[in-house]
Formats: C-alpha cells, structure tokens, sequence
C-alpha cells in the first residue's frame, strides 16, 4: 500500500507525544499514513504553516482555534479542533526570589493546595505578580485568570506576559517576569536549572482542563474526510498505547530523541508519571492524572469546553467577530470525533456538552460501548460552568 | 503628503540588521528602528509606535508579538499578521521567504507594498546564507564521522584508506542507507565497545 504523507506541525512538547508516537510505534502506518513531523519555532509559526498550507493538521493549543474563530490575534483562518490530545500537563512556578520569600514565610511547596499558594503569594508580593506565559490564547494564561479572580491574588494581582518557555530562564533572571505558567518539560527545565520553584499543578486549578488539540483547517477537513480520520485514529490510538504504564520509558526515551523534545529520558519520565521535583533541592511530588491521553474520553473535543474557553477569551478581550456562542462551541468537532473514531473501537460519549466541572468522582455515563467512565471534572472553587444556563 | 512610515525590525543579528535597514531605507521614506534583544520585546516595540514590524519567522520570540495583535494589548492600533488580499499571494511569498510582518490596521496596501518587496527580498537572502552555512556545517560535521570509522576500519581490519572508504560506501549501498549514516553507527558501536 502507498502511504500519503501528511505534513504536521507541533510544538517540541512531552504533550506533543500522541502525534510523535503515532509516527513512531506504527499507529499511522497502520492507517496508511506517515506524519512528516515538523518542529515549530513559535506557536504563532504553528498557526502560519497551518493556515496557509504548509501542513495539513498540528499540534495547536485549545484555545487558538476558537479565539481564531472570535477574530482574535494576527490571522483568521477557519480552523476545527477535531481531537483534544491531552488533558492538563501545566505548572505553575516561581523565580528564585519569590520562592526565597515564601520559604522565609514557612511555605511549604506542597504543590498540591491552590488556596494556599495565592495566600502565600499574596503575603509576599510588592505589587502584581508577573507571569510569564507561552502564548496569549493558552490554558496556562486561563487557569492563571480563573485562579487569580477566585484567591486572595485577585485579578488585578497579576499581569501577565508572553515569554517563549526556552527564554523563561533569562526573563527570570532580567526580572522582566516573577514567575510562570509553563507545559512540560519547561517547568522541570526550570527546576534543574536552579531558575526557581513549582508552585501547582494545572489540575489543582481544573481537573480535566482541554490541553493541547489536534486542529486542522475546517475546509481541509471537509475536502479530505478520509486522510482526516485516518489521522484522527492513527492519534488516538497513540494516546491509548500512552495510557498504559508499562510504556512509559519507551514513551520517555523516543520523545528524548534529537529529533523530537532533545532533553534527557528523565525530564520527560517526570511528566508522563506525574511525579515532580518541585525545587532544586530535589523535593519530590506525585500528581494524580497530571497529564491524560486517553482515560476519560480525554480525545473527545466537548462542545462545551469550547464554551467555557470562548467566555474566558471574551471576558479578557471582548470579541471582534460577529460569531455566535454556537458557531464556536462546534470549532470542537464532536461530530468528526463521532463519526471518524466510532470504528477504531473508541468508547464515545451519548452527549456531546457537559456540565463542567461538575464530576466530583469517577463517573460512569451513556455511551456507544457502554463502558466509558468519566474522570474527576472539578474547578478548585467548585464552581460550575453549565453550557445552557450561559 | 503622507505620514513617513515608522518600520521597527526585530533582529538579533547586527550585520544582518543593518542590511536590512539601509535596503528599507533605499525603498522608501520610512524611520526604521532595530530591536535585537528580547527582553520586554512587546513593551519596547509599542514605545515606536510602528506602522510595520518585521520579524524573521524562525524567530521564537515571534509569539512575543502576539500581544500587539489585541486591543487590549500594549499598541494603541492593533496590528495583524499581514494578510491583505488586495497583495495576492504576498503573504505566501512573505512566509517562504521567512519573515512575517505585523502591519497596523488601516495602512493601505499601497503603502505596505515596497516595504514588504523589499523586506521579502532581503529576508530571502538571508534565508539562503544561512540554510547554506548550515548545508556546510553539515558536511563538514559528516566528514569528521567518515574520517573516524574510516579510521575504525583501517585499524581494526589492516586495510587501507581507499579500501576502508569503499567498504563503508558498500556497505551503505547494500542497506540503502548513506555512508554518512553507516559512519555514524559504527562510530557509535565502537563507542560502546569501548
């Protein structure tokens, strides 16, 4: 058979792994497929290539698609979010001198307690804290937002401000940023390197917070059903190879390589297990469900994640676009999920909108199979975000 | 009479910058600033309040310009990529020739048009001195490796340098692989043979 070569851009993350161990444990070959896997310098480069053509599906933070959609930031492409590929994966940390001052106040690092950490922030800081994020339309600058808004960091008590993670280290060190919400392994990076602290874990924020996702262009999806699904199940397939323990190191050593993350096996291990070394004297923490790709219906793009993430974007920067909650809420794909995973033997959800936030403990639904079990889907302030009450 | 165009140019690279500046300059009636360190990149541009900024698209502090696309953002006008269809195909050109250019909303087409012939000019020359000095890193950093398992094989079989070379290039052909990456993996082996 002849495979066709399909061009992706990502991000050289450990969340960029279902794309990465598609290609390499034969998941794509099996679809008659073969990803020519292209490293990105920039998430805004990520967006370009997929944009104007340069590859046909990427790698590609939640939020972009849908503030795309909004007309928010430099490009207006209509893009689809046909997979989530991972389900949380941040941490949020601090330079060096705040993590001084917290230890002086008897803070404990617990990693673990988001009430806390804001009390112990709030408690040492002279003014607004500065963040450093990747990028304007991320999760990490949404769980620092609904974070800051619910403590006694208050939404005024931060700014927040882009900085690529490889340059996270020297806008430390300038000063020009406090601290950082980052995605793996550049939150370890910043351990090892003595840069600073890690404060939580994304999932102390939100449980079950939509990472990274599989976007491709909504006219391309529409043109190339077939490659389209054969892409999405090459990817899933990946995340449930990833989803047993047993693979990790292998997972670990192949994301290590040159070509792919080019950082040590054990930066990586550290993610994909969830156990962390929070400081640079070496203390350790194990994080539940750190990172997920596949457990929970994890892949499935919720109409209503794309609901909550449209009414973050809008209440930070309003909306140029003359676009309905409705016409963004189906930038997540849950149809294409639908129809191009049924076959693969992929467990789907009976609805396509939940209430999120609203799953206290493993929760068993309506689904095709029958067997599908919905995780944890808590925000740390409890509250709810109910798509038909908005 | 119209406004002189207020150009600022992210670039690292002095030399490079400076090329790229005096080519703008001979192109049309325009302030071009530089900007080479990233530090507070987005805060240094707003205080020229650009009409264009033109960065090299491998650039990673590209995403540092994101924030100058919202309203909220530190630039009074928001920018955006530039993607005007009265220009064609020009932002496909743009970006094969890798520089990607943020334009203020509003500046008409006429006016983006030399700045960004000239700039995808001047980029794309760039692109090519670089992907060349690259090309001969490259063959170089593989001769070194040749060099070595040819000195490998003269050592461990008795053979000469002719002789060694032609092994090392049989075998590549036998596998369909290319001497470079045969050279490598031995290197490696006997690495670990030690």
């Amino acid at each position: 058979m002849k495979h066709v070569t399909v061009p992706v851009a990502y991000m050289p993350l450990v969340d960029a792994a279902p794309l990465i161990i598609a290609q390499e444990m034969g998941f794509a070959e099996a679809e008659g497929i073969a990803l020519d896997l292209i490293a990105a310098p920039s998430w805004s480069s990520v967006r370009d290539m997929l944009a104007f053509g340069r590859v046909d599906a990427a790698h590609m933070l939640s939020p972009v698609p849908v503030a795309m959609a909004m007309g928010l930031g430099g490009m207006s492409t209509a893009l689809s979010a046909v997979s989530v590929l991972s389900v949380n994966g941040n941490v949020i940390g601090v330079g060096t001198p705040l993590e001084a001052r917290l230890r002086a106040n008897g803070y404990g690092f617990d990693f673990a307690d988001p009430v806390a950490a804001a009390d112990a922030l709030a408690q040492v800081r002279d003014g607004p804290i500065v963040f450093g994020v990747p990028f304007p339309f991320s999760m990490h600058v949404e769980l620092l937002r609904y974070w800051s808004r619910a403590t006694a960091l208050g939404p005024d008590g931060i700014v927040i401000r882009t900085v690529p993670p490889p340059l996270m280290a020297n806008a430390l060190a300038a000063g020009d940023v406090d601290a950082f919400c980052v995605g793996e392994p550049w939150g370890s990076v910043a351990v090892d390197e003595g840069a600073g602290a890690l404060l939580l874990p994304g999932t102390a924020i939100w449980t079950f917070a939509p990472e990274k996702v599989l976007a491709v262009r909504t006219d391309w999806a529409e043109t190339e059903p077939d490659l389209t699904g054969r892409l999405m199940r090459a990817t899933w397939r990946a995340g449930r190879w990833l989803a047993n323990r047993q693979v990790q190191a292998t997972a670990s050593e192949l994301l290590s390589r040159k070509a792919y993350l080019d950082v040590s096996s054990e930066l990586i291990d550290r993610a994909l297990s969830g156990h962390l070394t929070v400081t640079a004297r070496g203390d350790q923490r194990q994080v539940e469900r750190f990172l997920e790709f596949h457990d929970g219906a994890a892949s499935f793009p919720w109409r209503s994640q794309a609901r909550w993430i449209a009414q973050q974007l809008r209440r930070s920067h309003g909306t140029r676009a003359d676009v309905s909650d409705d016409a963004l809420a189906r930038v997540f794909r849950a149809d294409l999920h639908r129809m191009h995973l049924g076959s693969a033997g992929c467990d789907l959800p009976g609805a396509s909108e939940k209430v999120e936030g609203a799953i206290r403990h493993e929760t068993p639904v309506a689904s095709a199979g029958g067997g599908l079990t919905l995780l944890p889907n808590r925000f740390f302030d409890a509250r709810i975000f109910d798509p038909n009450a908005e | 009479m119209t406004k002189t165009l207020t150009i600022v140019v992210v670039e690292e690279d002095r030399d490079r910058a400076i090329a790229i500046v005096d080519a703008l300059k001979d192109a049309c009636a325009c302030d071009v600033f530089v900007i080479g360190n990233a530090t507070g990149l987005a805060r240094k541009i707003a205080a020229h309040a650009p009409d264009i900024v033109l960065i090299d698209i491998d650039n990673p502090t590209r995403d540092m310009m994101e924030e100058l696309t919202l309203a909220s953002g530190p630039l009074e006008r928001p920018v955006a990529m530039f993607v005007s269809s009265a220009a064609g195909g020009m932002a496909q050109t743009a970006i094969e020739a890798g520089v990607s250019a943020y334009v203020v909303d509003g500046l008409s087409p006429e006016r983006v048009k030399p700045v960004m012939d000239t700039a995808i000019a001047r980029f794309a020359m760039v692109r090519q001195m670089r992907n060349e000095l690259a090309e001969t890193r490259r063959a170089l950093e593989e001769r070194k490796v040749i060099d070595r398992a040819k000195g490998l094989l003269m050592k461990a079989k008795g053979i000469d340098e002719d002789a060694a070379y032609a092994l090392l290039r049989k075998t590549a052909m036998d596998q369909g692989r290319r001497v470079a990456d045969v050279a490598e993996a031995l290197v490696t082996a006997s690495g670990l043979l030690g």
